[in-house]
């Protein structure tokens, strides 16, 4: 531990004031907002919010539309963490042999990172149009099979696979430098020992990566809880008939176009505790259970 | 490695195309209607050789969207995103590695839990704190008492308020806030010496000029890390700037290509101007993807090392 400090802490404490005024005022004060807007409701005729304890809760839990983007969002997290993992994995595990051509591979698959969500809506949105682009033609060619404008399970498809796209890179990143921080070793030694280059892989580098893979699978379930409003707005605004409305989009839908501020808020706690559950899982759980030796 | 797998090694390259295919293509489809007319676009089977129509298009997006004012802003954002993070990361972490006090464990916590409280979990409140940033202050002096206190006393009425929609410090502000720089900047720090803190201390140097004249140079290659990572997150930047502008002279290149295609529910039959849509979202991702790709080895390691 370090053992050379400064003496004046009003330095200190200057220096710390500006990020500190900033998480109060935009992220601790909102959030005893939300709980506070959460347990009460806004009198119709102003004067004040009135107490209602679980009320806002209960009304949550009994309503088939709220269950629904649960439905949605659980689905949509699955398939989307499943389909980005998997692929990530496949390519991370075959371009670490390092073959020819390895950086420009390298390149090619990190840089769908930088794209903005509402950018690879549109772009998904006009790729899978049903009367424009290419999906038209499957249309053309059998009438009536794709439509996701009018049909809601291709709609959540289509969200899910644009999802799953954005979310590809940010894996590819991590399973590489994971399979990168493997000792070069233990693999010649694998390969003394006789084993080829796919026992290497199933029985050295995945075993290794399993840290790498736990901590996966909690940032792109937290990010598909969160990240996902920017895809959602963009390709179908939650249609049709709320078949791809998330979770995080129902709270904007109910709070800034239904004004239903204590419903918003309580759904937001709810959000909350499942993002706090699953950073807590990954800091608690993941990084202390799962080792490299 | 040391074996010749002529076969496997052939299987990685299909693999790695494939791949790269599945990434590439949804793109080059981009950029192929975006050099169509919407003739072509519309065309079945659809047309998958660009045309001569993409300057045109970029030209008529550009013109459409109005993005002179809104690549202005977004660059505006995103600038003050990429500093305001570096600074106020390299501050915090500053103020709680180098001093000897008792609040360095918990400040830096608060500063950590941030991480679990994500903007699109708490729009609604946040927004109504950006009509009027200084409402939190407001309602504690409520309940304190004292602005009842002062008019009594004084009869002046107490009536904080700070409009951020529709402005810049409100379009920044809540985003520089962060919990993984100052992590980065935290760890960085604590690999400093003590040697050389008691050098500088020895030369006669306070904190401040030691954080001037040491740590700032010695963290270059933190920020250029930092940066590029900021600087995506900045240019990608949706829901808030969603939320706070109306007035489109704040506007952001995002927020606005989404208004190229009109909502899917509302168009009534129209044909969408595909062709300037694509063109549009081409140059919206270029900006990023072209800093990511020069500055890759940076960004990885950022990446990597702030754990998100």
């Amino acid at each position: 531990m370090r053992r050379a400090y400064f003496k004046n802490n009003w330095v200190a404490a200057l220096v710390v004031a500006p990020q500190l005024l900033i998480i109060f005022i935009f992220f601790y004060w909102p959030t005893s907002q939300a709980l506070y807007w959460a347990f009460t409701l806004e009198q119709p005729w102003g004067g004040g919010n009135e107490w209602v304890g679980f009320e806002n809760f209960r009304y949550l839990l009994t309503d088939d539309l709220y269950w629904q983007s649960v439905r949605v969002s659980v689905i949509y997290a699955v398939a989307t963490t499943v389909l980005a993992m998997s692929m990530a994995l496949i390519l991370a595990l075959f371009a670490d042999r390092q073959l020819r051509g390895y950086h420009g591979f390298r390149i090619g698959l990190i840089w769908p990172y930088a794209i903005a969500a509402p950018a690879i809506g549109l772009a998904f949105r006009f790729i899978f149009n049903p009367s424009a682009g290419v999906a038209s033609y499957l249309n053309y060619a059998f009438p009536e099979i794709w439509n996701p404008v009018m049909n809601g399970d291709h709609a959540l498809i289509m969200v899910i696979i644009a999802g799953a796209w954005k979310q590809v890179s940010y894996s590819f990143i991590f399973f590489l430098a994971g399979l990168q921080s493997i000792p070069r070793s233990l693999l010649e030694a694998g390969a003394m020992d006789g084993a080829r280059v796919m026992r290497r892989m199933r029985d050295i580098q995945l075993p290794l990566l399993t840290p790498t893979f736990f901590f996966l699978i909690i940032i792109n379930l937290t990010d598909s809880f969160t990240d996902s409003f920017g895809i959602v707005d963009t390709m179908t605004s939650g249609g049709p008939a709320r078949a791809t409305e998330l979770m995080v989009y129902k709270i904007y839908e109910d709070g800034f176009r239904g004004l239903d501020y204590s419903g918003a808020a309580a759904q937001s706690i709810i959000l909350m505790f499942l993002v706090i559950a699953l950073t807590f899982v990954q800091f608690r759980y993941v990084e202390r259970r799962v080792h490299y030796t | 490695m040391v074996e010749r797998t002529p076969w496997l090694n052939i299987l990685t390259h299909v693999i790695l195309f494939t791949g790269l295919a599945i990434l590439v293509v949804p793109i080059y489809l981009v950029f192929v209607a975006a050099s169509q007319t919407l003739q072509d676009v519309m065309a079945i089977p659809a047309k998958l050789l660009p045309g001569d129509q993409l300057f045109p298009n970029i030209a008529a997006a550009w013109h459409e969207a109005e993005f002179d004012t809104k690549f202005l802003n977004t660059l505006i954002l995103a600038t003050g995103v990429v500093v305001g993070k570096i600074v106020l990361a390299a501050l915090t972490a500053f103020g709680i590695v180098f001093f000897d006090h008792r609040l360095r464990m918990p400040i830096f916590w608060a500063v950590f839990i941030t991480l679990m409280l994500p903007l699109e979990v708490r729009i609604v409140p946040t927004y109504a704190v950006a009509a009027n940033a200084l409402s939190p202050f407001q309602t504690i002096l409520d309940m304190l008492g004292i602005t009842g206190l002062v008019n009594a006393l004084t009869g002046f009425e107490i009536a904080l308020n700070w409009n951020l929609l529709n402005s810049y410090t409100g379009l920044i502000m809540p985003l520089v806030a962060t919990a993984t720089g100052t992590f980065l900047y935290r760890q960085f720090f604590l690999t400093i010496p003590d040697e050389l803190v008691e050098a500088a201390k020895m030369d006669g140097a306070g904190p401040l000029r030691f954080l001037r004249e040491i740590l700032i140079p010695l963290s270059v290659t933190n920020m250029a890390a930092l940066a590029t990572i900021m600087f995506v997150v900045g240019w990608n930047q949706y829901l808030w700037p969603l939320l706070i502008i109306t007035d489109p002279a704040y506007g952001v290149a995002a927020v606005e290509l989404s208004r190229l295609v009109p909502n899917m529910n509302t168009t009534g039959g129209d044909i969408p101007n595909w062709h300037w849509a694509m063109a549009g979202t081409l140059i919206v991702m270029l900006p990023p993807v072209a800093v990511v790709i020069l500055m890759q080895r940076w960004f990885v390691r950022g990446l990597i090392n702030t754990d998100k």
